[in-house]
């Protein structure tokens, strides 16, 4: 078994995140948490949907900033998906997707302020990096025989209207909807750097321990994700899309000298403002690396490999829950309400609210990004299970997960994560957020200490870690030669 | 275009070489049968005249090449893309003109699946997709039919009728066929491929059905 590629990158891995375990600073510093969790599982059972009259905007409003967001993304990434082939169009997405949403927002606020602006471009720009990929992908599956098949003097147009898009339809659409989902999500976090998304009143009431109020805007979210299939109909479509911006809210109106002087002064490293030269710049950039970035990117490095483990072994444990060769419907039936649980919460929020009841360490950021996206693969894996038929005599119980199913889904398995890999370190990097030594820690802090050059670097750096992992996912992927379709 | 005078006709895979070289010259109101066991090369033939006619033909390949997410008129309603602005061919996506409705529901009537029009050929039997393709190769109105086996899902009957409609249709025509009483039937000339090259070339009214059965 050792001798197989598969297992021995997996080993691999894992022994990286062991050794990782050694340097993470993981503990529980809150002096009663286990009481505080309790505290708060009370509240999301006994939802408070009264309190304030805020909860039905903040709602209409994460509703609002996810389809104007999404749109602009998937409209903008159509185009740049038919001109893909390009490697500076290639370059240029791959740059905007590795940027994740919540840094976008923080680049935004910093000019546009308050305005809406600020949280619909961070929802498309990103978005639309991301779009080309998966559209570029998805019509490269397109069967080219049809297209083979047209008289000469076809023209393109003709062409890509009959021969490419109908064939790629579904996909298309489905990967929309999928994205229009995250974008829920994306919108809803947005509000824990100001915007009036849901964010912001979660994070009002959780830090005043109204965990009822905070259960009850988790319970709508989820509702709100749940209900998608029911609510989000092509009839409807065009009448969501007209009425969204008009739910975006007024905001505070942009000062276009701050947009100025953002570009041209605020960003400008501070030894080239002070026409200090070019030694100064030098050791402005030294300093900036030792005291900030290294720690950073070390950190998030650490977290990411621990967290990408654990994800794993989550996602593995998980599947069985809605996999039909275990167990019967009821068990079955409150193990798909677990998993869409666990993939509906954004990784930000639980990250937050596990911070908030065990204290700041890496633990809660590793336990959050683990359950939310080994709550997505466990879903995928599991579904890939009920496709499988098994020999009548097939042994049960663990023998059965054992023998049977796991070699049979693993390297499924595999390409999922590792496809996931980059999505870890992106949420690993923005985590830095909320208290953790990661990159995103130093990006907030130079923001708040009003240095945005330091801070546009830092950003740098995160997209350029990401675009790293990215290529080094892709290359273990084609090694192992492991196939997925971006459905997660 | 109708004849065709071709040279140097060659194809290799893997660096073996199928078909080839061969030279090959049909004239105007030939309709021929390309004939010979499975692995011949007859496909790759017709895929190298098609390339070499540079499309001007109507194709049949034997994996038909439809849209399996479009309906039927859509499919067949595609062998004119060309004459069409591509206004009128986007609007016709959303909504077919009468003109055009009309004119594909009669060939489908031919091909005895006019209640089909509307249908997506994903949900279509597999005799059902083959007489779609041969109508997108009948409504291209090219003068020359390339057809790889284009009758093999189709019951004797309608095997029948679908042969009759491409003779009439196209006074020159190319069409691999593995069913010898059809190709003697419907066909003024033979040819048998062996090994990638021609091991008969013979008008089919000097043949009969046991000449051709030593190529098998």
């Amino acid at each position: 078994m050792f001798a197989s590629p598969t297992v021995r990158v997996s080993l691999l891995f894992v022994a990286v995140a062991l050794a990782g375990l050694v340097f993470a600073d993981i503990a529980i510093t809150t002096s009663n948490p286990w009481r505080d969790l309790g505290r708060f599982f009370l509240g999301v059972v006994t939802p408070d949907f009264f309190s304030t009259e805020g909860l039905a905007t903040a709602l209409l409003r994460t509703i609002a900033f996810a389809f104007v967001g999404v749109a602009l993304g998937s409209f903008f990434g159509f185009i740049l998906a038919l001109v893909y082939k390009a490697y500076p169009v290639r370059m240029f997405c791959a740059f905007i997707r590795a940027i994740h949403e919540l840094f976008w927002a923080l680049i935004f606020l910093q000019f546009f302020g308050f305005h809406p602006l600020t949280g619909v471009l961070a929802i498309a720009i990103p978005y639309a990096g991301i779009f080309a990929k998966v559209y570029s992908e998805i019509l490269d599956e397109a069967d080219p025989e049809p297209a083979r098949l047209l008289p000469p003097g076809t023209g393109a147009v003709a062409t890509f209207l009959f021969a490419r898009i109908p064939d790629c339809w579904v996909q298309l659409r489905t990967y929309t909807a999928y994205r229009l989902e995250c974008g829920l999500r994306s919108s809803a976090i947005l509000g824990f750097v100001g915007l009036p998304t849901l964010g912001f009143y979660l994070e009002t009431s959780f830090s005043q321990g109204l965990y009822s109020e905070a259960g009850a805007m988790l319970v709508l979210f989820y509702v709100l994700i749940a209900t998608m299939p029911l609510w989000v109909r092509p009839k409807a479509l065009p009448f969501y899309l007209v009425a969204a911006p008009f739910f975006l809210g007024e905001g505070l109106p942009i000062v276009w000298g701050n947009v100025a002087r953002f570009f041209t002064e605020d960003i400008v490293p501070a030894p080239l403002r002070n026409n200090e030269g070019l030694t100064a710049l030098g050791s402005w950039f030294g300093d900036l690396m030792i005291s900030e970035a290294l720690p950073g990117i070390w950190n998030t490095l650490l977290l990411t490999q621990i967290a990408l483990v654990a994800t794993g072994l989550l996602a593995l444990l998980a599947f069985p829950l809605i996999s039909t060769h275990f167990g019967g419907p009821v068990r079955r039936t409150s193990g798909h309400v677990a998993l869409v649980i666990a993939r509906s919460t954004p990784e930000y929020i639980l990250a937050y609210i596990l911070l908030q009841l065990w204290g700041p360490s890496m633990l809660p950021a590793v336990v959050a990004l683990a359950l939310h996206n080994g709550g997505i693969i466990g879903h995928l894996i599991g579904r890939q299970t009920n496709g499988i038929r098994l020999r009548p005599d097939a042994p049960a119980g663990f023998n059965r997960y054992s023998y049977e199913l796991v070699p049979r889904v693993y390297r499924g398995f595999l390409a999922f994560l590792f496809y996931r890999w980059e999505i870890i370190m992106r949420e690993t990097a923005i985590l830095g957020i909320l208290g953790i030594y990661t990159l995103g820690f130093y990006v907030d802090s130079a923001i708040q200490n009003i240095q945005f050059d330091r801070a546009l670097v830092l950003i740098l750096l995160t997209a350029a870690l990401n675009i790293g992992i990215d290529a080094l996912s892709r290359y273990i992927r084609r090694r192992l030669a492991l196939q997925t379709m971006p459905t997660c | 275009m109708a004849g065709f005078d071709l040279t140097a006709l060659t194809a290799s895979f893997g660096g073996e070489r199928v078909i080839g070289p061969l030279s090959l010259t049909v004239e105007a109101g030939q309709q021929v049968a390309l004939v010979g066991k499975s692995g011949a090369g007859k496909s790759t033939l017709i895929k190298l005249i098609y390339q070499r006619v540079a499309g001007h033909a109507a194709l049949v390949p034997q994996e038909l090449g439809l849209v399996n997410a479009l309906p039927v008129f859509h499919n067949i309603y595609m062998g004119r893309l060309d004459e069409h602005a591509n206004w009128y061919n986007a609007l016709t996506l959303i909504r077919p003109f009468r003109k055009d409705r009309e004119e594909i529901r009669s060939l489908l009537e031919r091909l005895d699946m006019k209640e089909k029009l509307w249908v997506p050929t994903a949900s279509l039997s597999g005799g059902q997709r083959q007489r779609v393709a041969i109508g997108r190769a009948i409504y291209r109105n090219a003068g020359l039919l390339l057809a790889d086996e284009p009758i093999s899902a189709l019951d004797g009957p309608m095997a029948h009728k679908v042969m009759t409609l491409l003779c009439e249709r196209f006074q020159t025509s190319v069409i691999a066929l593995h069913d010898v009483e059809m190709a003697l039937a419907y066909c003024n000339r033979i040819i048998g491929i062996q090994d990638g090259q021609v091991a008969l070339d013979e008008s089919s009214k000097r043949l009969s059905a046991n000449d051709i059965l030593n190529l098998y």
